[in-house]
């Protein structure tokens, strides 16, 4: 499927991608999602399609624990995070809730661009510019996981937490 | 065979091979996990989801905090509230209920031990390496797993050795150490890794300031922060009466570090972080001309007792500057009685503070103290980044607790040693 290319900067927080004020909104998530990004990008929530793609630069998801903030972003039908690096926890979140977090060089994408996604083939396809940007596998731990529906789905499945 | 690192140690001692490395994946057992009321509600949702395992949750060791919204400000975090209260409560697990304190203060006061390994669903779990635990943040489903199993899984982290030499000066305090410390790093300089502070300087450095120096290591994107158990570490030990839990730990002298920083903390400033990042880290001197309409002591990078003695020692017998808000939190019940006993609530409340609920107050932008539009914060929290506060138009500089406390009594950011 292909999507449209929603660029952010370098060192985007948990707190712009769901801020600590909409607290009282973690038990509506859907209510919650309707805030994604917006202290980042006003139009943001409101325009996202499904399918889009978040593209950040450096660090994406820095600061909080918060499994809310790939959550919501994947709420608003986001098909992958890319970024140049991500902070650790919102990697391993977005993992363990099976949201693609791809580690790529996103310097060349632009705002717009139309992307489509082959995961297990490690590439990245603008359709607009008609590239291929590749990136390297996943640890075999997380493309299990992210394979399996998630870390509840894979924990559930092997009955126990085991590596892959 | 080369020696091990702290991280290495810590976690090495959690698996079954009794040893790791860095770069190895492994499984670890979990002394302890905790939750709280920003993330709970989630938590319990995983929980649930999770049918098929065993339980092997430790009643003992899994702890529910309420510190975030402490009190509930509105009926639906009240609700949530309720919703983990009464899940703590019918399951008999510990409960650190609204006023307790912050979760990583009352960890350290009330659970942990030096050679622990805990994690939890807040990215300041790294605070517990002041007292050389090994605790990293995780999100919902990672604790709850963790939570049911009593298990995880980590890739051992690499090693950046922080080699802090020399003594810090009157006025200058752990705070600024770690402001510089990620002045140097940037907010991706440690992304993964493990900051390990050892030199002269740390040896000197009391507990409270070393959970200031390891709370903060989330900042540079490290997995934990970690400084060595030795006799300040028993001190602190007996001090919250767990002395026999406490053991000695070292890295080895013939450890392999990725790379190794040092600083001269003889040659060090009180140090602020401008806004919107706790990485954009001046000098307070270069801070000076900035007017403060609100200036926040609390949270779990500062405000420990050591702390709350010296916010009094400045604040005795004087007066907030005019119109400016002063908002002091302590980070625990315990806290709290100890600045009761010693007179400080009385030295605070003279000099105009308002003393509100120990627990995450300003810093999480999700009870009282949410500044105007356009308003600037001097907090003693760990984070400036745009919204923390609970206003994306106002922002918010980092400072030391001293640096807070003079800049309360002028009204703009002023260096601490012009009052001490």
């Amino acid at each position: 499927m292909v999507g449209r290319a929603w660029k952010f900067g370098d060192n985007i927080s948990t707190d712009e991608i769901t801020p600590g004020r909409y607290m009282g909104l973690r038990s509506n998530m859907p209510e919650l999602a309707k805030h994604t990004l917006e202290d980042a990008r006003k139009e943001f929530p409101s325009s996202v399609k499904q399918g889009d793609f978040v593209v950040g630069g450096r660090n994406f998801g820095m600061g909080s624990s918060r499994e809310h903030a790939p959550l919501v972003i994947k709420m608003c039908g986001v098909t992958a995070v890319l970024a140049q690096s991500f902070a650790r926890i919102f990697y391993r979140n977005a993992i363990n809730i099976g949201l693609p977090a791809i580690v790529c060089d996103t310097t060349k994408i632009n705002e717009g661009d139309e992307l489509e996604l082959h995961l297990s083939d490690g590439v990245v396809e603008d359709v607009t510019k008609k590239t291929k940007i590749t990136f390297p596998p996943m640890s075999s731990t997380m493309d299990a996981i992210l394979n399996e529906g998630g870390l509840i789905a894979y924990v559930e499945k092997h009955g126990d937490l085991v590596l892959s | 065979m080369t020696g091990k690192t702290l991280a290495e140690k810590l976690i090495g001692s959690h698996t079954a091979k009794g040893s790791a490395s860095a770069g190895d994946v492994v499984i670890v057992t979990v002394d302890y996990t905790f939750s709280h009321d920003a993330a709970g509600l989630l938590l319990i949702q995983q929980l649930n989801q999770l049918k098929r395992i065993p339980s092997g949750v430790d009643k003992n060791r899994t702890v529910f905090f309420i510190d975030h919204a402490a009190p509930s400000p509105t009926k639906e975090l009240s609700n949530d509230q309720a919703t983990i209260r009464n899940y703590a409560l019918n399951n008999d697990l510990i409960l650190s209920d609204a006023g307790n304190g912050i979760c990583h203060q009352v960890l350290a006061e009330d659970y942990l031990s030096p050679g622990d390994l805990i994690v939890g669903t807040d990215s300041h779990s790294c605070t517990a390496g002041g007292l050389c635990a090994f605790g990293t943040g995780m999100g919902a489903t990672d604790i709850a797993i963790a939570m049911k199993l009593r298990k995880t899984w980590l890739r051992v982290p690499e090693s950046v050795k922080m080699n802090i030499r020399g003594r810090l000066s009157r006025g200058v305090s752990a705070k600024d150490l770690i402001l510089k410390t990620l002045s140097i790093l940037g907010t991706d300089g440690a992304t993964y890794k493990s900051l390990e502070f050892d030199g002269t300087a740390i040896d000197e450095l009391d507990v409270y300031g070393r959970l200031t120096l390891t709370n903060m290591a989330v900042e540079a994107g490290a997995k934990t922060g970690l400084v060595k158990s030795d006799e300040r570490t028993r001190k602190y030990m007996k001090e919250v009466e767990r002395e026999k839990k406490w053991k000695e730990i070292q890295a080895d002298a013939d450890a392999s570090y990725e790379s190794e920083i040092e600083i001269n903390a003889s040659e060090l400033q009180p140090q602020v972080a401008f806004p919107d990042s706790p990485a954009n880290v001046k000098p307070v001197s270069e801070a000076k001309n900035v007017k403060v309409n609100e200036v926040f002591i609390g949270t779990c990078t500062n405000t420990r007792i050591e702390d709350m003695r010296i916010v009094a020692q400045i604040l005795k017998g004087r007066q907030k500057a005019r119109g400016l808000k002063l908002i002091v939190t302590p980070p625990s019940k315990k806290v709290y009685l100890k600045c009761m006993e010693e007179g400080i609530l009385e030295k605070l409340l003279q000099a105009g503070a308002t003393i509100t609920t120990p627990g995450c107050g300003v810093c999480y932008g999700a009870v009282g103290g949410i500044p105007a539009d356009n308003e600037v914060i001097l907090s003693t929290s760990n984070r400036n980044f745009p919204g923390r506060t609970g206003n994306p138009k106002a922002q918010t500089y980092l400072g030391s607790p001293a640096t807070a406390s003079a800049t309360a009594i002028t009204g703009y950011i002023t260096d601490p040693r012009e009052f001490i």
